[in-house]
């Protein structure tokens, strides 16, 4: 435990200007090497060019034929009179449409793989208090979902640890790479807590099948302001001890450690909260605390919608394959939910919460809009809305100059079943379109050839 | 949990539960009653037809009577402006456990003397989710904890008719059979000092089978060895009929061509395997349930003339079901097999013309789609001479939607059984808009 090291500020500002330097030095000495791996790569060459193709940036003005120049991984020229680069190679896009890939805001990709084989299953820790399970830590980046995902025009997820009151650590990646680590975009995105959900919700009838919350959303808040409380006073000590050397260090509380990052309001807490009341107790939970919030599921959101907007809090629909949490709520109050809460103000994001199922994004956006969700948000809520609420709209999320190049080449609407997704670029480079249900396709379709 | 607190939870979950049964039977009634209406100016798919655009359909006491352009309808006559929304035959489910009171008799691995029909529950919720998304007609099923579960029962979703108006009496009598992991209970922690229950291999899954078919096979012998000294000139005196046995009784009757087989299989082997027990026996099998790997054997399917009633793409939820490749209902109807796609969910039942729509992105028009949850499903449960399509002469079981439902854009917008409206979401709104208005709005 005493290897445990904890940097101080000065410390970490240190260690990161060498990582800086000690990376700018060794990127120098081995640049070549890396050049000439991606030159033998073939798929990714240095330049790129899509002509002649619809563009629908999300962010800014359609453009009905232009040229999208991708440098180095990114958006190096967009618009509709670009000129293109002698070494460029180039794309013929005539036909089709460009559109930012998109982002799957909560699922389960690469930690479930067959969700009623538990060795497969690596979403849900044993025990209530996890802050410190990580995500990333468990990703397999060859899960079969992926590619299935990817084929479908998804280009980077949010994977969520579940169970318990704090699930642990969400990741946001992007669907590619030879590892874990190498899909990371940001490695640790936020906290998971889980609220109760609504009595009688989700799937079963009238409760039936579905385990009763055995703790309201009162307890649950208490408890996490004690944990939250007994954190500062951790680090509080621990500070105190560091200045002071007769002063005993606190016990180790790995608890405590990994809710710093939070109480100190560097990392985000995403919060699954289902009914009106338990979201309203939830923004005040939030705003006494004064931690950075994201909510997800909100399925009677659209009840209190400006009280969301009020507070700022950006708000993740869970999956629309559900029955409402209540009846007295209407049939269909899940699919007019995400109409009403844009409609108020509040940021949205679609997500499958799915591994299996994490293809079926767009369909989700879709199905809002059948219930009133204006079509131009809807392509929004799942591609720039999602970047701005985990920050990262400054690279990703909307076909803008300088941002990288994950770009989907479709021949219709990107929310539509029909629509075939040609091309797949992430982060500049085409990714392979093949999966298990195209491998698996081709295979027995030999068979008929034979006979 | 103590008793005391366990009664409360089960008291205030009672009160819950009529709480919500009130909103929900408030409107509980067919909206238009009747059964004539004229459906004025829509995008008619009529299935088996073609596209009428800007079409009619009269229905006189049920039954559709013209479809055409400009109808013109008996005074009286309810008239639904269509605005050009889209209108299709009733969506039918090959397979569900909706409006039932019970789903498996999981004590015993062999129950064919159970029947769905005596267990219906009319009062289920989810026949209005079912008909919130189009849905007219389901096939009700035995669940699939048996190798030889019970016999199923096809109804209307006519919510708030007495459960004996809902069952469609011409549809082929079914009796389920399942096999693969579910009856094998691979996926169930034994309790300590509880035995496995045999079959626990897919080996005893088919043995079990074999067995049962071959007691009834001597059942039906002894009852004919029985008949025919009765019916002799000289019966003998003491002349004792065989003992009666229901669960025999079945399996006699499937023997003899009066009850079909559906078969809930997963893997390529068991699907064969079922298919030679079938001609073994010489029994006939309607379709197989979720058929997850059909598409790595649709010569065999294509030879014994066997369908096949599946997910469009709900895979990888257990070891059986991880090669389940979203291609499978597209390629196998491309290849000439008979499918349907199911629920098998009181939630996705009302996402049906979704899941179809879906086929669209792995290789079906958009006309070939909607065939898997209409005349494809009426076939398989053999009313497709009543419904499954628009057509002069047949029940008028209709849906309507907002834009084409193979899109994803889509959202149904009435519900029609016999020419009587059971949902409309327009009405819907208007009553919802009135009731939140008297209680000064929330």
């Amino acid at each position: 435990m005493r290897t445990m090291r904890i940097f101080t500020k000065t410390q970490q500002n240190f260690s990161r200007l060498l990582f800086v330097i000690t990376a700018l030095g060794l990127s120098f000495l081995f640049s070549s090497l890396f050049l000439n791996a991606a030159d033998t790569d073939g798929k990714s060459p240095k330049v790129l060019a899509i002509v002649n193709a619809r563009i629908v940036p999300v962010v800014g003005e359609e453009i009905a034929s232009g040229t999208i120049i991708i440098k180095d991984g990114r958006i190096a020229e967009i618009g509709q009179n670009v000129s293109i680069p002698k070494e460029a190679q180039v794309i013929e896009a005539k036909g089709l449409i460009a559109y930012p890939g998109m982002i799957d805001a909560y699922s389960s990709l690469g930690l479930v793989e067959i969700s009623g084989v538990s060795a497969t299953v690596d979403n849900r820790e044993t025990g209530r208090i996890n802050p410190q399970v990580k995500a990333i830590e468990a990703l397999k980046y060859d899960s079969m979902h992926i590619p299935i995902a990817r084929a479908n025009g998804i280009v980077a997820a949010v994977v969520a640890p579940t169970g318990g009151l704090i699930s642990g650590q969400s990741t946001l990646v992007k669907l590619d790479g030879w590892t874990n680590r190498e899909m990371v975009i940001k490695e640790s995105l936020a906290l998971q807590v889980e609220l109760p959900r609504i009595r009688g919700s989700r799937g079963g009838f009238m409760g039936f099948g579905r385990q009763e919350a055995t703790i309201s959303t009162d307890k649950a808040l208490a408890e996490l302001k004690e944990l939250f409380h007994k954190a500062r006073m951790y680090e509080k000590r621990r500070q105190t001890a560091q200045k002071n050397i007769l002063l005993p260090l606190p016990d180790f509380d790995e608890t405590s450690l990994f809710l710093l990052p939070v109480v100190k309001g560097e990392l985000p807490v995403m919060f699954s909260v289902h009914g009106d009341k338990d979201i309203l107790q939830t923004i005040r939970f939030v705003q006494e605390e004064k931690i950075k919030a994201i909510f997800y599921g909100v399925e009677q959101g659209f009840k209190v919608a400006e009280e969301i907007k009020k507070a700022g809090i950006p708000c993740i629909i869970g999956s629309l394959y559900d029955l409402p949490p209540t009846w007295e709520d209407g049939y269909d109050s899940l699919f007019v939910n995400p109409g009403i809460l844009n409609k108020a103000g509040v940021k949205i994001a679609f997500s499958s919460s799915s591994s299996s199922a994490s293809k079926d994004l767009p369909y989700h956006a879709a199905k809002a809009v059948a219930f009133g969700l204006d079509r131009k948000e809807a392509l929004k809520a799942v591609t720039i809305y999602p970047a701005e609420i985990f920050g990262v709209d400054g690279i990703m999320g909307s076909l803008e100059k300088g941002k990288l190049a994950s770009i989907v080449l479709a021949d219709g609407d990107l929310l539509e079943f029909g629509t075939k997704i040609e091309k797949v670029f992430i982060e500049g480079k085409e990714v392979d379109l093949n999966n298990r249900y195209t491998e698996l396709l081709e295979k027995f379709k030999k068979r008929e050839l034979k006979m | 949990m103590s008793a005391s607190v366990n009664r409360l939870n089960k008291i205030h979950f009672m009160l819950t539960t009529f709480l919500a049964l009130y909103f929900l039977l408030a409107s509980k009634q067919a909206l238009f009653a009747g059964g004539n209406l004229l459906i004025k100016n829509a995008n008619i798919l009529t299935v088996t037809n073609g596209v009428i655009p800007h079409g009619d359909v009269l229905v006189v006491n049920g039954i559709i009577k013209q479809v055409g352009q400009n109808l013109a309808a008996p005074p009286g006559t309810k008239i639904i402006e269509a605005n050009g929304r889209y209108l299709i035959p009733g969506i039918i489910d090959t397979h569900t456990h909706i409006a039932l009171s019970g789903t498996n008799e999981g004590t015993e691995a062999i129950t064919p003397e159970v029947n769905m029909a005596d267990v219906i529950n009319a009062d289920d919720p989810s026949i209005f989710t079912a008909l919130t998304g189009g849905v007219t007609m389901v096939h009700t099923m035995h669940g699939s904890a048996n190798p030889i579960g019970g016999i199923n029962v096809v109804l209307k979703l006519k919510w708030g008719k007495p459960s004996e108006e809902l069952i469609v009496k011409e549809a082929y009598p079914t009796l389920k059979f399942a096999l693969g992991e579910n009856v094998k209970q691979s996926n169930r922690t034994l309790l300590p000092g509880r035995p496995q229950r045999y079959p626990a291999t897919r080996m005893g899954a088919n043995a079990i089978i074999r067995r049962e078919l071959l007691k009834a096979r001597d059942y039906m012998a002894q009852w004919d060895r029985y008949n025919q000294l009765k019916n002799s000139k000289n019966p003998p005196k003491n002349l004792l009929p065989p003992r009666r046995n229901l669960r025999l009784e079945t399996l006699a009757d499937l023997l003899r061509g009066k009850l079909i087989a559906r078969c809930h299989a997963y893997v390529a082997t068991e699907m064969i395997e079922f298919l030679n027990l079938a001609k073994e026996f010489g029994f006939k099998i309607g379709a197989f349930e979720h058929a997850w790997e059909a598409y790595k054997i649709t010569d065999e399917l294509l030879k014994a003339g066997v369908g096949i009633s599946v997910f469009i793409d709900s895979w990888a939820y257990k070891m059986e079901a991880a090669e389940g490749i979203a291609y499978n209902a597209a390629y196998c109807t491309k290849r000439g097999i008979l499918v349907s796609i199911n629920s098998d969910s009181g939630e996705r039942i009302r996402r049906l013309f979704n899941e179809a729509g879906k086929a669209v992105k792995y290789g079906l028009t958009q006309d070939e789609a909607i065939k898997l949850i209409t005349i494809n499903a009426a076939k398989q449960l053999g009313v497709d001479h009543l419904v499954g399509s628009i057509e002069v002469g047949k029940q008028a079981d209709l849906a309507l939607f907002s834009e084409h439902p193979m899109s994803a854009y889509t959202r149904c917008d009435m519900t029609i059984i016999e020419g009587e409206v059971y949902f409309d979401r327009d009405q819907l709104l208007k009553e919802r808009e009135a009731a939140s208005t008297k209680k000064g709005g929330i």
